[in-house]
């Protein structure tokens, strides 16, 4: 079976309660969902995460925007105020989360998002003043 | 009549400056939120300071945009800038309106979210504290708790409504929870309405981030969101049955579609089947959305259950101090180089005798935010290394740092250099949170609303 990184599947936004980092991913298509509900387990994530998730992860279902979402407990090096880390709010493990790869049937082997264009960015950054 | 609520704000350092699109395209009420849970701890160290701070300090800010509106009676304003002290913040937007020359507006203020000087008698009526997400006991409470509030829910928001407050200042009042409070006054709801409580919760929790619905930390197609530098912040247009639209002032940038809304549907919410909240259960799987074009979503379908007989509170308490330092090596092996200083770091602070509780080194170009998930560093270009560390006492870990600084020319990896300026160097506090369930009769019959006229 093919296999392809979450990435080029999905979307993704995280953050955070205490200790406690809540991840979703989205999918574009009905087809897609079906295959990440198969695929994106809460074992497959917490293997994934290693041991910068000390807890236990849980997974839930909206079809209805055709997310999974993941709570991963003892996530974050003790919740923001007290973490050491600079992502202290986990705002980046939705990131992490989709490095994951998985298997896919041929229909979603060629998958691919579109990359980003920032030319505007680098029109703003070349216009000013720096040496 | 559909009712148009304005999100302000979504955190403590959030910009004023969308506040102007919402107030230009008209709205009914702003909702300001102000707290996360960070955030109390951060007004905490401020009260500890100074009595008469603990609210989000920019509160005045927003008003001197907001007032004007508020004064000529087109809009009202709801926030829990109070933060831990909800009285000093009413006092700071009183002052505001009066340094403005606006008067003839009513400031409410809420009280009772506030259960540290309760505590012994909330214990005595049989109230455990028990760390809600780890299991522990009270007993295990490290020292004295800094804050102990309750996530209080819309009532008293449309209790303070109904007494004709043109401005509410709440305390730790739950996020989504002031944006109900605007509906269900508006359409007059009723506290067992469940669907049309779950609605506008839903609606809430969809506004109470300002930028994130309207094309704002978004993993879709970011790069081509209209005017990024200029992000609007949202509007929902509720109707009396709950239904609702999510949109953006006209004319502005950001998008509000499909996608964006759904991401922020999500956001920290655990089980999405069951948001829990003050004010309700709600649903967020049964809600429908419609992409209605012209950054316009359409949501209707929500369905909520009773509410929980308790509130969450949050707790919070002293965890000693950190610092941080920061290095960087170029290639070639600048990973290794950059471990190695670490290591090196850490023995220096052991011979100079220094007590580390904990540390924590990040390697920066390499795996500092991927840690186990980023693929092994292939050789990279540059690597920094950031180490921080937790001491007991302060001036432990104010000195740790110190370490580091000889490193530049006695550390045997070739190349070290700095990471930008190194700043004051002055340690943190660290606060620990220590959620907690309480039942909602014992806060609810301390609830107050109090209402103070500018004259």
């Amino acid at each position: 079976m093919p296999r392809v990184q979450l990435r080029e599947l999905c979307g993704y936004r995280a953050g955070d309660k205490g200790d406690i980092a809540d991840v979703a991913i989205f999918a574009d298509d009905d087809e897609t969902y079906d295959v990440i509900v198969r695929e994106v387990t809460a074992g497959r994530v917490k293997e994934h995460f290693g041991s910068m998730v000390r807890g236990a992860v849980e997974r839930y279902e909206a079809r209805n925007v055709l997310a999974l979402n993941f709570v991963l407990r003892d996530a974050l090096g003790g919740g923001g105020p007290r973490s050491l880390r600079s992502d202290s709010l986990g705002k980046t493990l939705g990131g992490a989360l989709v490095r994951i790869e998985i298997d896919v049937p041929d229909s979603l082997a060629g998958r691919r998002r579109p990359r980003p264009d920032v030319a505007w960015a680098d029109e703003i950054l070349s216009s000013l003043p720096q040496r | 009549m559909a009712v148009r609520i304005g999100g302000g704000q979504g955190f403590y350092g959030d910009t004023p400056a969308a506040v102007d699109g919402l107030l230009a395209d008209g709205i009914d009420y702003l909702c300001l939120e102000a707290l996360a849970e960070l955030t109390l701890a951060i007004l905490q160290k401020d009260r500890q300071r100074d009595e008469t701070l603990g609210y989000t300090r920019d509160l005045p800010r927003y008003l001197a945009k907001a007032l004007p509106s508020v004064a000529a009676g087109r809009t009202k304003l709801i926030t829990n800038a109070g933060g831990i002290n909800p009285t000093a913040a009413a006092r700071a937007a009183i002052e505001t309106a009066k340094q403005m020359g606006v008067s003839g507006i009513r400031v409410a203020t809420v009280l009772g979210d506030d259960l540290k000087p309760r505590l012994p008698e909330l214990r005595d009526a049989g109230m455990t504290f028990a760390n809600a997400e780890s299991g522990a006991s009270f007993d295990d409470f490290p020292g004295e708790p800094l804050f102990a509030s309750a996530y209080l829910g819309a009532r008293p928001i449309v209790d303070a409504l109904e007494q004709g407050a043109d401005i509410v200042i709440t305390g730790r009042v739950a996020d989504a929870a002031l944006f109900l409070g605007a509906a269900a006054h508006a359409h007059g709801w009723g506290w067992e309405d469940w669907n049309r409580l779950a609605a506008g919760t839903l609606i809430g929790h969809l506004l109470e981030c300002s930028g994130q619905v309207a094309g704002g930390n978004y993993s879709g197609e970011w790069w081509t969101i209209p005017h990024p530098w200029d992000l609007p912040y949202p509007i929902a247009e509720v109707e009396a049955d709950g239904t609702a639209v999510i949109t953006k002032p006209r004319n502005s940038g950001g998008r509000v579609d499909f996608d964006t809304v759904r991401h922020q549907l999500l956001y920290e919410v655990h089980d999405p089947a069951a948001y829990l909240s003050p004010d309700v259960v709600a649903d967020f799987t049964s809600a429908a959305f419609t992409d209605l074009g012209d950054d316009r979503v359409g949501v209707k379908g929500v369905r909520g259950k009773p509410a929980t007989p308790t509130y969450k509170a949050l707790l919070a308490y002293h965890a000693g101090w950190s610092g941080e330092a920061r290095a960087a090596f170029s290639w070639p092996d600048a990973y290794e180089k950059a471990k190695a200083t670490a290591a090196l770091l850490a023995k220096r602070a052991e011979m100079a005798g220094l007590a580390v509780d904990e540390w924590c080194f990040e390697f920066w170009g390499a795996n500092a935010l991927g840690g186990p998930t980023a693929p092994p560093p292939d050789d990279p270009p540059e690597v920094g290394v950031r180490a921080a560390w937790r001491c007991a006492d302060e001036r432990t870990a104010a000195v740790v740092g110190r370490e580091l600084i000889p490193l530049t020319l006695s550390a045997p990896p070739a190349g070290f250099t700095g990471m930008g300026r190194q700043g004051g160097g002055r340690p943190t506090e660290l606060l620990g949170i220590w959620p907690a369930l309480v039942d909602r009769k014992l806060v609810d019959e301390n609830v107050r609303v109090t209402i103070e006229e500018v004259g």
